[in-house]
C-alpha cells in the first residue's frame, strides 16, 4: 500500500493541519462526504487524545498516514509516547440525563463509532491506532 | 469559528458558523458563560451554519448546559442536521437537548 504522510508536532495548534491533510486524503479516494466527515472526527479524536497524554514529558510527534486498500480507506496516526491503547477505555454511558453526565470520555467512542473497523498495534516504541473506512457501495439499477 | 449573538425578545440567539472543534471549542465556552454571567437565562443556539462539531464541541455544549440549568436558565438548540446531526446522535446527546427545526420554532417552546 502507498501511503501519503504528514508528519507534525503534537500540539493542538496543528489540528487544522491534521484534518485538512485528512480531507485532502479522502477527497482523492473519493470518500462519500459523510464518511470523510467521519475520518475527520476521529482523527480529530485521537491526534486530541495524544496531545494530551502521549508525552507527559514534553514535547513529541505525531505521524499520519493515509493509503488506499481496495475500496477501504486506511488512516494511521502514531506517536512515539507512553505505551497506552485508547481502545482499551471503557464506553461512555451515552442514555444518562443531562445533568448526571459526565464531561468528557466520548473521544473513543466516536472512533469506534465513526470508522468501520479500528485497531490498535504497539510497534517499533510507537503507539498506532489503525482506522478503516469503507468506500460506500453504490447500488446499481 | 464566528459566532454572533442577537438578543430576541424573550431570548438570546445564539449563531455559531464553522467547525466547533477542540481549537475552537474554549471560545464558545467563554462567549457563553459571559451571557450567563450577564444574567441572560434564555438561549437560543442556532446550528444552521456549523459545519463540523467533535467531542470537544459537544463538552462544551454540555458544560455550557449544566452551567445554565444549575442558575435555573434554559437552552434550545435550533437547525442541527446533516452530519452534525450524527455526531449529535452517536453520542446519545440528542436526546438531552431541546431541539427545534428553526430559530422561530425554538423561540415559540421558550417562556415568553
Amino acid at each position: 500500500m502507498k501511503w501519503d504522510k504528514l508528519h507534525c508536532a503534537a500540539t493542538l495548534e496543528h489540528l487544522a493541519l491534521a484534518t485538512e491533510f485528512i480531507e485532502e486524503c479522502a477527497d482523492r479516494f473519493d470518500l462519500a462526504a459523510k464518511k470523510k466527515f467521519g475520518a475527520q472526527v476521529a482523527v480529530e479524536e485521537a491526534f486530541v487524545n495524544i496531545c494530551s497524554y502521549a508525552y507527559p514529558e514534553g514535547s513529541g510527534e505525531i505521524e499520519l498516514a493515509c493509503g488506499a486498500d481496495g475500496d477501504a480507506f486506511v488512516l494511521e496516526i502514531a506517536d512515539k509516547g507512553t505505551p497506552f491503547d485508547v481502545l482499551s477505555l471503557p464506553e461512555p454511558d451515552t442514555t444518562l440525563d443531562i445533568m448526571d453526565r459526565e464531561i468528557g470520555g466520548l473521544g473513543v467512542h466516536f472512533i469506534r463509532k465513526l470508522s468501520d473497523r479500528v485497531s490498535y498495534r504497539r510497534e517499533n516504541g510507537q503507539n498506532i491506532l489503525r482506522m478503516v473506512f469503507q468506500r460506500t457501495p453504490v447500488d446499481l439499477p | 469559528m464566528d459566532i454572533q449573538t442577537k438578543k430576541e425578545k424573550n431570548a438570546t440567539v445564539v449563531t455559531i458558523t464553522g467547525r466547533l472543534d477542540a481549537v475552537t471549542a474554549s471560545e464558545y465556552e467563554k462567549k457563553l458563560n459571559e451571557l450567563i454571567a450577564g444574567a441572560e437565562a434564555s438561549f437560543v443556539v442556532d446550528f444552521d451554519q456549523l459545519e463540523y462539531i467533535s467531542s470537544a464541541g459537544l463538552r462544551v455544549l454540555l458544560a455550557t448546559a449544566k452551567r445554565l440549568k444549575s442558575k435555573g436558565g434554559q437552552m434550545r438548540f435550533a437547525n442541527v442536521k446533516g452530519a452534525v446531526k450524527e455526531v449529535f446522535d452517536i453520542s446519545g446527546f440528542g436526546s438531552i437537548f431541546q431541539m427545534d427545526d428553526s430559530v422561530d420554532a425554538a423561540l415559540t417552546n421558550l417562556p415568553a
